[in-house]
């Protein structure tokens, strides 16, 4: 059917029709004037909703490839604390194949090749597959969640990261009956990682969750951070992100999800094993050997001479992870 | 000689004493302007402790120096960098008591109590403090040579503590490069003088030209 149309293509809006820039630029702020009460009552309290929605916690810092995201609906997924300057998240970082000091990941991490990049899900599963990245990536829907993070060394940051819940990829490939761990694995390569010869780690990095962990919804496989693609510092093109551990726990740059049996062996337990546990729950009740857990400092909020911050149980997601750890003496199993 | 005559050079002492100033400026004003790093209190920490060791590299590599190099107006600046060892330590124990601490005495003496690697860093500052407190022409004096320098010979339990508080601070890391580096130069130094006095005592063989 032809379709005609009497639009030769220079039809324009009349200059008087379109909004001026300075208006269109400050519609956020007309929002919130709206609200405000200057329109009427139910129009503010529409505007209200939108303002509130629209409000961005953080700026997409412009560096890396946008990874768009829905905001997440998981409980505790959303936390309303200020969000760490993705300069200071993107170059205070540990991730040892790449040097042990927190500034070296940033600088040397960029020798990492993150295409081609495969995942492989092997061990006791009904379906193991290896997955290119792209896949993974549209397994399912991309959701933003901001996070708390503390490191084991009583430091914590806050991060919008973008995954979804690894309970997603773990339906798919139909963990068996006797499938009670899931191992991380994380990449190893000598050319592109200077430190792998280190003998700092035993490499690869391996890490490991109990599978009710592992299934927990704010168990994220995350692809980003700050609304774009991971940065190879922290952990590209894929990693985990176990909010209510320590940071450690939650591996970069994964390269094989494993079902197995028995409790894995993880790299930190195995290099200092009455230091760091095979749980390692952020505890401010269960201090490190050689530090306190009670306390921790915000990267870039807290300033020099504040008195460091409480550390909260579970970092502040007792009450959703809390009943996976019922009636077990975390004393004990640290 | 040349280096002698650099090394007696009225102004040889000031210009060694603002270089000795230069890590302290370059970190205050680091802190100012905001340069430090996503974690200023740990830079500080870290930084002074680390000028701390250099320091006490430096102090116990003048004596050797000046055998070595028979050149005796090295000795004109043992003293002043033994002082900076002191200086850094201070700042470093400040900068562990403010920032990681906020000055809570109950919570630092409850620390030092807790953590070995505290108590051991916390012992060397303690050690040293005598030796600060004597290196005055008249505390010599009122000591008498010998004593002086029987009080003195802290130092080198004072640098076995210290690298054993670094190595301690790493091991969570099992990350000993650094550490390794430090050890072998304040074991080399003292390995020295050790070697120095079983030559005097006649317990080995002394090789002509080097004492």
């Amino acid at each position: 059917m032809l379709i005609k149309s009497s639009d030769d293509g220079f039809i324009h809006p009349a200059s008087s029709e379109i909004t001026s820039r300075t208006i269109y630029e400050g519609r956020r702020d007309m929002l919130r004037l709206m609200a405000g009460g200057v329109a009427g009552a139910a129009l503010a309290s529409w505007a209200a909703r939108e303002a509130l929605a629209q409000a961005v916690p953080f700026q997409r810092p412009g560096k890396l490839v946008a990874l768009p995201a829905r905001k997440s609906g998981v409980a505790g997924a959303m936390t309303l604390e200020k969000v760490t300057d993705y300069k200071d998240a993107s170059t205070y970082n540990n991730f040892y194949e790449f040097g042990t000091d927190k500034s070296d990941p940033a600088r040397n991490a960029h020798t990492l090749k993150t295409t081609p990049w495969t995942v492989e899900v092997e061990g006791l599963v009904r379906k193991p597959a290896k997955y290119a990245l792209e896949d993974l990536l549209k397994l399912s829907a991309q959701e933003e969640r901001i996070y708390r993070l503390r490191c084991v060394e009583g430091w914590s940051m806050v991060i919008p990261w973008v995954g979804y819940s690894l309970s997603e990829l773990i339906k798919r490939v139909e963990p068996l009956g006797n499938a009670r761990y899931v191992e991380f694995v994380t990449q190893v390569d000598p050319k592109t990682m200077p430190f792998v010869g280190s003998s700092v780690l035993e490499w690869p990095y391996v890490e490991g969750l109990r599978m009710d962990e592992a299934m927990h919804p704010l168990t994220l496989l995350s692809f980003g951070m700050y609304g774009e693609v991971l940065p190879n510092q922290s952990g590209a093109p894929v990693r985990l992100v176990v909010p209510w551990k320590y940071g450690f726990k939650s591996g970069k740059s994964l390269v094989k999800i494993r079902f197995v049996e028995k409790e894995p062996r993880t790299a930190w337990n195995k290099a200092a094993a009455q230091e760091y546990g095979f749980y390692s729950n952020v505890n401010p009740h269960v201090d490190h050997p050689r530090w306190s857990q009670a306390t921790e400092r915000r990267i870039g909020e807290d300033g020099l001479f504040a008195k460091k911050r409480k550390t909260l149980m579970f970092n502040g997601y007792e009450a959703q992870v809390g009943q996976l750890y019922a009636g077990m003496d975390l004393k004990k199993y640290f | 000689m040349q280096a002698s005559r650099v090394l007696l050079h009225p102004a040889a002492k000031p210009v060694l004493f603002g270089a000795a100033l230069l890590p302290f400026a370059w970190l205050l004003v680091g802190a100012m302007t905001q340069q430090l790093g996503a974690n200023p209190a740990e830079h500080l920490i870290r930084a002074t402790g680390d000028w701390t060791l250099r320091f006490l590299c430096l102090v116990l590599a003048v004596t050797p120096l000046r055998v070595i190099s028979r050149i005796p107006a090295f000795a004109r600046f043992r003293r002043m960098l033994g002082l900076f060892v002191y200086f850094y330590a201070v700042l470093h124990l400040l900068s562990y008591s403010g920032f990681d601490m906020a000055f809570d005495v109950a919570d630092i003496a409850r620390d030092i109590a807790k953590r070995p690697f505290i108590l051991v860093g916390f012992t060397a500052f303690l050690l040293l403090t005598p030796l600060a407190a004597t290196s005055f022409n008249r505390a010599i004096r009122a000591l008498g040579a010998g004593r002086w320098q029987w009080l003195h010979k802290a130092v080198y339990l004072i640098a076995a503590l210290a690298v054993l508080h670094f190595f301690w601070m790493r091991a969570g890391k099992n990350d000993f490069a650094e550490v390794a580096v430090y050890a072998v130069i304040l074991g080399g130094l003292l390995g020295w003088r050790l070697t120095r006095f079983m030559k005097k005592k006649g317990i080995i063989p002394a090789s002509p030209g080097l004492i």
